[in-house]
């Protein structure tokens, strides 16, 4: 479309050496069997419908949706929580975009609720909400923290912030939850009648962060292939055909595509800078699937005041799902978008029934918005692939 | 996972943490907070207006050869290998 | 120095353009509201028909089709880099109408202004609709000012009626386009909503980006004289190119095939969208047409464009084909192919 004046970008998604890595994939993928492939990660679900990569792979080669999308398996308790504090306690509610439109209990939604008075604003970054804070100083205003371990960071520099500053009107409702204990119910899980699995895409984001090697259990525990695969299209073809060549050998480690940002130890100060704010819940609950021990974070009790939950409480509800939604399936891998008997009748992005359907990351969404026809390829075209 | 885009720093403040980085001709704020040792110059990670991560040019480079090594390689070869593997 | 200006009151001082504000007196028909009206309304976008001072214009239908057309503009900032409300809402509707192939004669303007809205700024936007009018030689025959008490109303909202005529002959429709047909745009999408994205503080990112706005009406004669058969024009504004292309596969019961390389997107604005999670493809554009013509008829129709000064960068993008489904469809810059889907609601800035 343009010039190429972004780095690290551009190069990243040249169509010419897709298509020659394409080539090495269909003749090093083994015609005799399968490849599942699961990319955890939801930037990755994004990635591979906004360019088409599937097309370009092998018909016996599949990518599987992982629970990768932090919109995605945030309880709708959780929701429906945040939007009582806005309303029963009258915060200035401070959320990233991606949560605005998510269906939530009698379906309300964030931004339903803002069009109904409630004062909620959506930010870009927390130090939006910390400027709110600032600018407010008569108000209570409570930042929605979501996010996987590449969001988590900056919500723990607002924390030290806020109580550097003495922001005393400012608080977190923290939902930051945690990368190896998914994937590792989700591997748990896996077999004939859970989902079937050859090989892992790991996040790329989340590894700048955590490092590399929290991903050794994988190959340990459940000998399967881990590649940590970067964010641009070519990054997941490569990683894909690393897949491809462990899995042709039966070996099995965790290997690392993306070196220009993902290091084994990973980013040692946000690491630090977590640990020093947040402490582990003993268990949390993901949309699909279920009650995780040990999976997500809360507010250190050193930083209990600043603790929305603490200071605001409200007495979670049950979190209804829509009957007939299969989000939970969805984000575990058992399910396709399209098994699913709302997908594309009742639940559209108009007018989304669960989180996958909203979310730009969501399975469903992806599907919806960029695969849901694919032309039926000439017969010529399909012998090259 | 997530939206982080690598952007050039231009300008730096050590004392307030804080950056200009530049994509594409866009510039845009971001905090420094989670990175050490950035210079004008380096390029990082930005998600959600923090710099997550210096960009290793070196790798960079690197995986690209990768890539292209990987899409340059004969398929005929693979053939073989692949059967006497097993 | 001939008869005296009947038509005229005569006001106890002038209007303090400099340090005055809108207040409710001038929405309420007095002298206030007069004054306004005469003061800043009538001599900018002055003309003969606004002159007469009634409250309807009259003037002869000229012979062919009337083509009317109505525009609300809300746009917060009023003032952006490249534009404001008041071109804008000149721009918009002369767009609207023409993109039938109608020739814009007249818009009427009615403005709604909040209580306090400083008459530098009413002064501003007037003077910039007024050079709107001038260049695109369509003027505003008639209006309407109401006020409304503060914090009702975003500043000034503006809705411009536009009226065109038609030739006998010109057929150009949404509902026209058909397989084999080719899909045209006039120029690179995405300026008009980041330049305005750009101006929200808490996105906080500065760009050399300027909106697009511009009237097409010049454009879009030359085009129908060079190639009377095409098909259908559109204007992608809000939803951008995504939508426009959606609205129309659907109005012509068609499919469309469209390549992602051959779409014009300037660098920074692919760049802000990066840095957003934005798609340039759902982003508005208030300077920019989508044309469908027969295939015969596209390079003619790209040379007479291309050589137009506000369709320089005019580039053939895909095709129609057959398609019960009516998708569109885009063969990415990667090699792989993905629907183009058209927005639920507004494009939210994401971190996922």
């Amino acid at each position: 479309m343009h010039d190429g004046a972004m780095k690290y970008i551009d190069e990243f998604r040249d169509g010419e050496l897709a298509r020659r890595l394409a080539r090495t994939i269909a003749a090093e993928a083994d015609p005799a069997r399968e490849y599942r492939l699961m990319e955890f990660c939801g930037g990755h679900t994004h990635a591979i419908y906004r360019y088409g990569v599937q097309d370009l792979m092998p018909a016996n080669l599949r990518f599987v949706h992982g629970p990768g999308c932090p919109v995605c398996v945030l309880p709708i308790s959780r929701i429906d929580q945040a939007i009582a504090m806005a309303v029963e306690h009258g915060v200035t509610l401070c959320t990233y975009g991606d949560l605005m439109r998510v269906p939530a209990s009698e379906r309300m939604s964030l931004l339903k609720s803002k069009a109904g008075g409630a004062d909620i604003r959506m930010i870009y970054s927390t130090q939006d909400a910390l400027a709110i804070a600032r600018a407010k100083a008569g108000r209570q205003v409570v930042l929605f923290a979501i996010g996987f371990e590449t969001t988590t960071p900056p919500t723990a520099v607002a924390l030290k912030v806020a109580r550097a500053e003495g922001l005393g009107n400012f608080s977190v409702f923290c939902n930051h939850v945690l990368t190896p204990p998914a994937l590792k119910t989700i591997l748990s899980s896996a077999g004939p009648d859970g989902v079937q699995l050859d090989g892992i895409l790991g996040p790329s984001h989340v590894s700048t962060i955590i490092g590399s090697r929290p991903y050794d259990f994988v190959p340990a525990a459940f000998g399967k292939p881990v590649v940590i695969a970067g964010f641009e299209p070519l990054d997941v073809m490569q990683s894909t055909l690393m897949l491809i060549r462990q899995i042709n050998q039966r070996c099995c480690s965790v290997e690392n595509q993306y070196t220009r940002a993902v290091t084994r130890d990973g980013n040692r100060k946000a690491q630090a800078l977590m640990a020093e704010v947040f402490a582990p819940r003993d268990s949390f609950e993901w949309r699909g699937l279920g009650h995780l021990p040990h999976s997500a974070l809360r507010i250190a009790d050193a930083y209990a005041d600043l603790d929305a939950e603490l200071r605001f409480p409200v007495v979670p509800g049950q979190g209804k799902e829509i009957k007939g939604c299969e989000c939970p399936s969805v984000l575990r891998g058992v399910m396709e978008p399209t098994d699913c008997k709302l997908f594309g009748t009742v639940c559209t992005p108009e007018n989304p029934m669960g989180a996958c359907m909203v979310s730009s990351e969501g399975a469903c969404a992806a599907y919806w918005s960029y695969g849901r026809f694919r032309k039926p390829k000439p017969a010529a075209e399909a012998a090259v692939a | 996972m997530c939206l982080a885009i690598p952007a050039r720093i231009l300008e730096l403040d050590q004392g307030s943490e804080q950056a200009v980085v530049s994509l594409g001709g866009v510039r845009k704020p971001v905090s420094l907070a989670l990175v050490d040792d950035a210079a004008v110059g380096d390029y990082v990670l930005v998600h959600v207006g923090y710099a997550l991560n210096k960009v290793s040019p070196e790798e960079a480079e690197r995986t690209l050869a990768l890539i292209r090594a990987a899409g340059d390689l004969d398929a005929a070869e693979f053939a073989t290998d692949r059967t006497g593997g097993g | 120095m001939g008869a005296p200006d009947r038509s005229r009151p005569r006001y106890a001082g002038q209007l303090d353009l400099r340090h005055g504000a809108v207040d409710m007196s001038h929405g309420s028909g007095g002298r206030a509201m007069a004054q306004l009206i005469d003061e800043l309304f009538r001599r900018h976008l002055g003309n003969a028909l606004l002159a007469q001072g009634n409250d309807q214009a009259l003037f002869r239908p000229p012979a062919g089709r009337l083509a009317v057309s109505t525009d609300g503009h809300v746009i917060s900032p009023l003032f952006f880099p490249g534009g404001d409300i008041g071109c804008l809402a000149v721009h918009g509707t002369i767009n609207d109408v023409v993109m039938c192939g109608a020739q814009p004669l007249y818009l009427a303007a009615g403005f709604i202004l909040e209580e306090g809205l400083p008459l530098a700024e009413l002064a501003r936007i007037v003077e910039s609709m007024a050079a709107a009018c001038n260049d695109a030689r369509v003027p505003v025959i008639t209006g309407d000012t109401k006020v409304v008490e503060r914090g009702k109303g975003d500043g000034c909202f503006i809705t411009t009626t536009g009226v065109g005529v038609v030739a006998d002959g010109i057929d150009i429709s949404g509902d026209r386009a058909r397989p084999g047909d080719a899909i045209l745009v006039s120029g690179s999408i995405g300026d008009h909503g980041v330049a305005i994205l750009s101006q929200r503080e808490n996105l906080g990112f500065e760009t050399e980006i300027r909106s697009d706005t511009a009237a097409l009406h010049d454009l879009v004669a030359a085009m129908i004289e060079a190639v009377p058969e095409i098909h259908c024009l559109r204007d992608p504004t809000r939803g951008g190119l995504a939508s426009t292309l959606n609205e129309l596969a659907q109005q012509s019961g068609v499919g469309m095939q469209i390549r992602e390389q051959a779409i014009p997107v300037r660098p920074e604005v692919a760049a802000a969208c990066e840095l957003l999670g934005l798609d340039p493809l759902n982003v508005a554009n208030e300077g920019k047409l989508i044309a469908i013509c027969p295939a015969k008829h596209a390079q003619r129709l790209l040379a007479v464009m291309r050589a137009h000064p506000k369709a320089r960068d005019a580039a053939i993008i895909g095709e129609v084909f057959e398609d019960p489904l009516h998708f569109v469809q885009m063969e990415t810059a990667f090699g792989g192919n993905r629907i183009v889907d058209w927005l639920a609601g507004e494009q939210l800035p994401r971190i996922c």
